[in-house]
């Protein structure tokens, strides 16, 4: 009886989201991330910097139009980059250096 | 001209993370671009107390060290368009914060922010003096407890020794106490300290009282500044808080225990 009462109550006005849900949510993402070993990102804006000095030798590039991220899955870890040249043209021909 | 705020206490946990991302989210809502910074490297939650954890991509360390740029690291919110993220490293190399990195750094965000808020780490050390060096002016979180007043009285102390301010003779930092977790129906029964007699005790300007309330762990577990909770007292006390840093006058609200009519009894929430 008890338990009709309530689903008629939670009909009427629908219960909103328990904001402890939202939290435990939120701490697993974040914390699984963490824990995934990601401390590389110490390297990684400096390797993102260089590989922006190195294309950009011969595209023009901007430096949203380089990703790289470290992904581990196991054993395996995956150095990812991705370089996005569409629509890009190519670097001024520089003075050789020789 | 800019102007920089510490958010500082000495002890831990008193809510000086909820209180930067308070101000910030207030400062924008009266219509000033602010970023606020987290300076607790190795132990980076302002991320989530904003809300922005799945958004950090560079961060403080990554600017100092050149090996980002400023826009890079700026997480806008999407709450408000005046509010800025700036989060910092989970490094474990605490010396990271140089001195030098970082003045270059609240120099240049000094040409796009009317307000930089200073979250502080707790403590005394490296990161906690970081925070407060280049500070214009500093809001100390202080719950109404005895060992909140004591180090608070310690920070002060700091703050008028060490700070770039007192180094060069200039205008000392405009302090003021932010007194948290307030419980007026304690404070009536004798059973905490009140406003006056941490006032008395600190002589500091008070710029604010925040009561204890279950918005403040609604808020921090769904991410949102509780200032922006404007239905609740805690909300609304960090708004008043706000409006006394903007200069203007607010009668101190929340600090008579509150007469529960019988409306808020049957349907009332803190």
């Amino acid at each position: 009886m008890r338990i009709h009462g309530m689903r008629l109550l939670n009909l009427v006005f629908p219960p909103r989201p328990k904001s402890a849900a939202i939290a435990k949510e939120r701490l697993k993402i974040v914390l699984a991330h963490e824990r995934a070993g990601s401390h590389a990102p110490d390297f990684l804006p400096r390797l993102q910097k260089e590989l922006i000095d190195v294309v950009g030798r011969y595209v023009e590039i901007r430096d949203d139009m380089i990703r790289v991220s470290l992904d581990k899955a196991g054993e395996t870890s995956l150095l990812e980059i991705n370089i996005e040249i569409e629509g890009a043209t190519p670097a001024p021909a520089r003075v050789s250096q020789a | 001209m800019a102007k920089v705020v510490a958010i500082t206490s000495g002890k831990g946990g008193v809510g000086k993370t909820t209180t930067a991302a308070a101000f910030a989210a207030g400062l924008a809502l009266r219509g000033h671009k602010t970023v606020v910074i987290d300076f607790d490297v190795g132990l980076r939650n302002l991320d989530l107390v904003m809300g922005c954890e799945r958004r950090v991509v560079f961060d403080f360390i990554n600017v100092i060290n050149g090996d980002a740029n400023l826009n890079q690291a700026l997480i806008k919110d999407k709450r408000n368009d005046n509010l800025y993220i700036f989060p910092t490293s989970q490094t474990r190399d605490k010396d990271a914060l140089k001195r030098e990195g970082v003045e270059r750094v609240l120099e240049e965000l000094k040409q796009q922010f009317d307000f930089i808020i200073c979250d502080s780490p707790a403590g005394i050390e490296h990161g906690a003096v970081t925070a407060l060096y280049f500070a214009d002016a500093a809001i100390i979180v202080t719950n109404p407890e005895v060992s909140s007043v004591r180090d608070s009285d310690r920070i002060i102390g700091i703050l008028a020794s060490r700070s770039r301010r007192a180094e060069r003779n200039e205008p000392p930092v405009e302090t003021n106490l932010l007194l948290t977790r307030y419980d007026p129906a304690r404070v009536a029964k004798g059973e905490m300290l009140t406003v006056e007699d941490v006032q008395e005790i600190l002589s500091v300007p008070l710029l604010g009282v925040i009561p204890e309330s279950e918005s403040v762990l609604r808020a921090s577990n769904t991410g949102t500044p509780v200032a922006f909770d404007e239905d609740s007292p805690a909300g609304r006390a960090y708004l008043d808080a706000v409006a006394r840093l903007l200069g203007e006058q607010r009668e101190m609200r929340f600090v008579q225990p509150e007469r529960r009519g019988f409306f808020r009894v049957l349907f009332g929430r803190a």
